[in-house]
């Protein structure tokens, strides 16, 4: 797109919306939100930046390596998460049954493994997004 | 085509009939007399915040209580963006007629 007055407004609004996609993320077990929502907001911005700039722009912000690389590590952090539960001789997926420290509620440290749990799940939705605009979009050769 | 178009209707208002007759059994919105209003959701509203430590009790069932659910949610997504990519990503290849 060549629209000026578009390209301005993406520029100055885009690290606001970063930011914020990382904050709804990691504050998602105190405020409302939740890690995928944040991952969606986290997803839209890079969408946005790559509509107005053109894909070839956005592609090299986030390269497809990258892509990958989250997106199948992602559910892989779930489920090591998982196994901090069996590896201390607990359930599957145990938090505080497995003696996990969860911290004062309300400071950005509490939850236990629900915070870490929720930083993998958001950077997933994240890039999932990314990858479907960027697979949907591509141009026939 | 017209007696088929006819018995179309007719299922049609055979299923329409039936879902509204289930809707009219639903207990009001709202009653404290509710079934949904079960030990599960008491021990939920009542221990999430001991139990998990998370003040935002949807990220306490999801990530936690329902934490099962929520991995396989993510491996659902995950194997939807592969379909994606791999049906639709061009895959350049010499030779290849496509």
């Amino acid at each position: 797109m060549k629209d000026f007055i578009l390209k301005r407004v993406v520029v100055i609004i885009l690290p606001f919306l970063c930011v914020y996609g990382f904050y709804v993320i990691l504050h998602g077990h105190v405020s409302p939100g939740g890690s995928f929502a944040g991952g969606i907001i986290l997803g839209l911005s890079i969408i946005a930046y790559s509509t107005i700039f053109g894909i070839e722009k956005g592609k090299a912000k986030i390269p497809e390596k990258v892509l990958v690389w989250t997106e199948s590590y992602g559910t892989l952090w779930y489920g090591l998460m998982g196994m901090v539960g069996i590896v201390k001789g607990f359930p599957f997926l145990a938090n505080k049954l497995a003696g996990i420290d969860v911290g004062v509620p309300g400071a950005l440290s509490s939850g236990g493994l629900i915070s870490l749990i929720g930083i993998g799940v958001g950077i997933r939705v994240a890039s999932t997004m990314v990858t479907l605009f960027f697979t949907m979009m591509e141009e026939e050769p | 085509m017209k007696i088929k178009n006819l018995l179309v209707l007719l299922v049609v208002l055979l299923a329409t009939y039936g879902i509204l007759i289930a809707v009219a059994e639903l207990p009001p919105y709202g009653m404290p007399d509710n079934p949904v209003h079960n030990q599960v959701s008491e021990r939920y509203i009542n221990d999430a915040l001991e139990e998990t430590g998370v003040l935002n009790m949807v990220t306490s069932i999801v990530l936690d209580y329902r934490a099962y659910d929520t991995m396989f949610e993510t491996i659902v997504l995950f194997t939807a963006a592969l379909a994606v990519v791999i049906t639709l990503k061009s895959w350049k290849k010499e030779g290849d007629g496509r």
